[in-house]
């Protein structure tokens, strides 16, 4: 019996196709996942993302818990509200989970990790715990809102919303009431992410719903995070392939002193391999595990689509070190080998082509 | 469910139409499209190619997956349809319309062994 997000019956009364997702009963699209794609792009969508988890971390040795826990640095967070991209790494470097930890206090954070990785991500927070408390919020239902007009139709939606957030920049929260309001998200586009109680979370949907916030499944979730670069856990890094490889490198810190699991394998390591993205020229699909040929040795295809903004098919792939953007390589799809150019992601941000 | 009554099914989800040139015209059903999805790439056969029932010989692409098609009976293929091709959504809009190919059938009445539209409606509702 899969798990149910507060927003289930909200689905079901929206028409949404539900499938299975890392155990959870989630929404597919709610007719077409490309005009969903567009809406998110060009106006305002909205996602159930309750499946994810929200841990609470609290007490004296918060911060330095997530010194060690996580590859990127927490003392960069001196602004209460300020949020962080960062992999949980296991001792052999490779990725237990990619997370957002929002800090409050050095002695408060809220990291909020995958669906189909909470159950080991809890057990391995805990394990390193030590005083620390460590509470799971399934309490809380979120809902992220995201496209260029997501941000006035919140305000619009929630009377206080506005007054609460209207100063925060990318990558920033503040509370709203027992709520928080993020202006975070996976789409490559402005919005928020609310975390809100459960139980009040259809009335929340209701209301975006009639300012105008459309609802948006799992499936544009993935084409927008692709076409935004983002990376994938368990398609894109998994705890075999480390965050180096995994084009993530810009969230690991190797150059303060702390330590951190995971660091002293980074650190001593050239990665043979890095992660690029991949324009097909022709027509077809980029999916998942494809072989790649480069002069420089095979990879493989970890996230592949039809580009819904681009009406063309992207992907990121794990190539060998020494393949440059701009190299032109084949993508064997089905019996044929096609051509597809090397490019350095994210394909679209803020509803714009950028390769 | 859009299963009309004059065409025949296979249980792959292809429908066929015999029309009185002798040529088998094949397309997916709509509930074939429906469980694609947004269908955005065809990989039709090559003109000339002689199938067998049941074999592999195109390919629809929708945003979330890869799906087989295969020849509902054995024949030769003497037509693509190209502006399905070049518009892959037409399959959504209409795939009784989006046809795929034509085939000339080996044995027209080989269409005979494929399903009703009753028989392939029990098929469609039992996924």
């Amino acid at each position: 019996m899969a798990k149910q997000t507060p927003l289930y019956a909200t689905h079901l009364r929206l028409g949404g196709k539900l499938v299975d997702f890392a155990g959870w009963d989630m929404p597919l699209h709610y007719g077409s996942q490309v005009e969903e794609h567009h809406l998110v792009r060009r106006d305002a969508g909205m996602f159930d993302v309750s499946h994810m988890l929200a841990l609470d971390l609290e007490g004296a040795g918060a911060h330095d818990l997530l010194h060690k826990l996580i590859a990127n640095n927490v003392d960069k967070l001196t602004v209460p509200g300020r949020a962080l991209y960062s992999c949980m790494l296991n001792p052999q470097g490779g990725v237990i989970d990619d997370l957002i930890v929002y800090f409050f206090r050095p002695d408060f954070y809220r990291v909020v990790v995958n669906a189909g990785t909470a159950d080991k991500d809890l057990a391995w927070i805990v394990q390193h715990a030590g005083d620390v408390a460590v509470k799971p919020r399934r309490d809380l239902a979120m809902i992220a809102v995201q496209g260029p007009n997501a941000r006035a139709k919140t305000w619009a939606a929630l009377p206080g919303a506005e007054a609460a957030s209207s100063a925060l920049k990318p990558f920033h929260a503040a509370w709203f009431g027992d709520a928080l309001i993020a202006r975070t998200g996976y789409t490559g586009e402005d919005g928020f992410e609310l975390m809100i109680p459960a139980e009040r979370a259809e009335a929340t949907w209701d209301a975006l719903l009639a300012a105008g916030v459309k609802p948006a499944g799992l499936g544009a979730r993935d084409t927008l995070r692709l076409e935004a670069g983002m990376a994938l856990y368990g398609q894109d890094m998994d705890e075999q392939v480390s965050p180096l490889e995994a084009g993530l490198a810009w969230t690991v810190d190797l150059a303060a002193p702390r330590d951190f699991i995971g660091k002293s394998v980074l650190a001593g390591r050239r990665p043979d391999k890095q992660t690029l993205g991949l324009l097909l020229e022709g027509r077809g699909v980029l999916r998942a595990h494809q072989k790649v040929f480069t002069a420089q040795g095979e990879g493989e295809i970890t996230s592949g689509t039809f580009s819904p903004t681009m009406s063309r098919s992207i992907a990121l792939a794990r190539l060998p070190a020494g393949v440059a953007v701009g190299d032109t390589v084949e993508v064997e799809i089905r019996d044929k080998r096609l051509k597809a150019t090397v490019v350095k992601p994210p394909f679209v941000r803020n509803g714009k082509v950028l390769v | 469910m859009n299963i009309p009554a004059d065409l025949k099914y296979a249980k792959s989800h292809e429908w066929a139409r015999l029309a009185d040139d002798g040529l088998v015209t094949v397309g997916i059903t709509d509930h074939a499209q429906e469980a694609l999805g947004d269908i955005v790439f065809l990989e039709l056969p090559e003109v000339g190619r002689k199938v067998k029932a049941g074999e592999e010989c195109a390919v629809v692409e929708s945003v979330k997956a890869a799906s087989d098609i295969y020849a509902p009976i054995a024949g030769e293929v003497v037509a693509v349809n190209q502006a399905a091709a070049d518009a892959p959504e037409s399959v959504n809009q209409d795939a009784y319309a989006a046809w795929l190919f034509k085939l000339k059938p080996d044995n027209a009445a080989d269409l005979d062994k494929l399903l009703d539209a009753a028989a392939y409606a029990k098929v469609a509702a039992e996924e």
